[in-house]
């Protein structure tokens, strides 16, 4: 025990400075990986033959072991000089978390009932005023759950961004393999596990929060 | 007024839903779709707000071409209300009654107004279910909510698909009589799709029976009863219909027709029936043999005379066979 209160006395700012690398990086993911999985998850309901193409390619990108698929990014984001580092990471990220997001959304709005549907077209909303008012809160528990998955997925997959020079709570665990520095890599898993269990906490309040109160049961 | 011009409607592959369908709905009137499932009676009601598209012919609402229209502002000015699950969860019951005004901009104050007068009509307290949810309502207070948000903006024309069939019969009929009463205010131009012969006979002004997407007979239900066109319609009305004619009459009718028994004083085992009962029920009562007498009163309980199974048979015989149908509703 005293091992360790002397190790997170040395080490203690270095992993919060290294959480909060690792969450903006999770984080911008996320945001721009909501930007394109819902809309998209969206636009699918409209067009039955493109949703089950656009759902398998997400489905292989998530069985694409994490490793390899920053090792992808390496060679591509050369080109442009951004081999390693954030860039090639974030956008890794923002590939692992499109199946989550993107199938849970599709879902989501696919089984808002059809006579809510019906009745909504009936009384004369527009396309965009019956996504807005009736399909997207009815379906946001189940899109937020895809969401809280992604967000989840990522936090751990971000742990292999180190390996490409991103940064973030992998850098502990990374270099705790190398020296065999147990502390460090117990310290990053933890840490990890934790920050995973914080955003999955706060995204369960939102969804509990602006879920209309009666679907929630 | 809604005109049905040789309206049809042929699915991709050729399947007919509804063919060459002729018939108009008065202004004020309720006009029920009846018939056996498939026969495309709710693709017909579905092709006025253009859920459905029409294929040939075409559907006039107060004289304008519905296709004409912007469909959009052509549904907002529909009233429509279907079976079950309507009502949008996600909002609350003001919400759900308010909408159609709200996508027109009505302002906030109007509103308000609005939604406590329609409340009042249906009997709740605006004041007391306007913050819940649909789910914290009974089936039969939801299905009022659902036919008030209709009547929101005051849509000249509504449309109303087996409105209250997901109801026990009780409740069923309690609704029945208040919407019947709501209509006598506000006087829609109403399009109701039914499969209940009985809500047919007791809703309608005018019934259209249909059978693939045919009109069989377009009619009053007393003609359709007692004067069916063909053997479709004979059969789907059943061996009963003429029992299913006397719920059109109450005992005032035949009073006025046939008059009513002298009472007899010496009876002791007598019970009273008002005068406004319709028949059918009057009917069944006595064939229950609940009384050796059944004396007739009015509001003020005066004893108006008595009514027996011979007068109901006698009144149903003058009606059937003597004379040309006289309707009574209410």
């Amino acid at each position: 025990m005293d091992k360790w209160m002397k190790f997170l006395e040395v080490n203690a700012p270095r992993i919060f400075d290294l959480a909060i690398e690792h969450t903006i990086l999770v984080g911008l993911a996320i945001l721009v990986a909501l930007m394109i999985g819902v809309p998209l998850g969206i636009y699918l309901t409209t067009n039955d033959y493109l949703a089950e193409t656009v759902l398998q390619i997400a489905s292989v990108m998530l069985t694409i072991p994490s490793i390899a698929l920053f090792g992808i990014m390496i060679p591509v984001f050369s080109i442009i000089n951004q081999g390693i580092g954030f860039v090639p990471a974030f956008v890794a990220l923002v590939l692992y978390s499109q199946l989550p997001i993107i199938r849970n959304t599709y879902t989501a709005i696919k089984n808002v009932s059809p006579e809510m549907r019906d009745a909504a077209k009936g009384l004369g909303m527009k396309t965009s005023q019956r996504l807005l008012r009736v399909e997207i809160p009815n379906a946001f528990p189940i899109i937020m759950a895809g969401i809280r998955t992604a967000v989840v997925l990522n936090i751990g997959i971000g742990v292999i961004a180190a390996y490409i020079g991103a940064g973030g709570l992998g850098v502990l665990i990374t270099q705790g393999i190398s020296r065999g520095d147990n502390y460090l890599i117990i310290s990053g898993s933890i840490a990890v596990a934790i920050l995973a269990m914080i955003a999955d906490g706060i995204l369960l309040f939102i969804q509990k929060r602006y879920t209309p109160k009666s679907i929630a049961n | 007024m809604i005109t049905f011009d040789h309206t049809t409607k042929t699915y991709e592959g050729g399947v007919t839903a509804v063919n060459g369908v002729d018939f108009t709905v008065e202004k004020g009137n309720i006009v029920v779709l009846l018939g056996p499932s498939g026969c495309g009676k709710t693709t017909l009601l579905r092709m006025v707000n253009r859920l459905e598209t029409i294929s040939d012919g075409s559907i006039t609402i107060d004289g304008e071409d519905s296709m004409s229209l912007d469909q959009i502002a052509l549904r907002r000015k529909i009233g429509y209300v279907i079976q079950s699950n309507g009502l949008f969860p996600n909002m609350t019951i003001e919400e759900n009654v308010m909408i159609v005004p709200d996508l027109l901009g009505w302002k906030k104050k109007e509103k308000r107004e609005r939604f406590n007068k329609l409340m009042e009509m249906i009997g709740l307290s605006g004041e007391k279910f306007g913050k819940r949810y649909p789910h914290e309502l009974s089936g039969g207070q939801q299905q009022r909510i659902g036919v008030i948000r209709a009547l929101a903006a005051d849509p000249p024309v509504m449309l109303m698909d087996e409105p209250f069939g997901a109801l026990d019969p009780i409740i069923r009929e309690k609704i029945q009589d208040e919407f019947l009463q709501i209509q006598r205010e506000v006087k829609k131009t109403i399009l109701f799709v039914s499969h209940d012969i009985d809500e047919a006979i007791k809703m309608a002004d005018k019934i259209v029976l249909l059978r693939g997407g045919e009109v069989m007979q377009y009619d009053t239900p007393s003609e359709m009863l007692v004067r069916p066109k063909n053997e479709f319609v004979r059969e789907f009305f059943g061996k009963d219909r003429a029992i299913k004619s006397l719920s059109l009459h109450t005992i005032k009718t035949l009073q006025e027709v046939i008059g009513l028994a002298n009472i007899d004083d010496t009876i002791e085992d007598t019970i009273t029936i008002h005068v406004r009962h319709d028949l059918r029920n009057t009917l069944s009562m006595l064939l229950n043999q609940e009384a050796d007498q059944v004396v007739v009163v009015d509001d003020d309980d005066n004893r108006l005379g008595a009514i027996t199974i011979d007068l109901v048979q006698k009144y149903l015989h003058f009606e059937i066979k003597a004379k040309p149908t006289l309707v009574q509703k209410g």
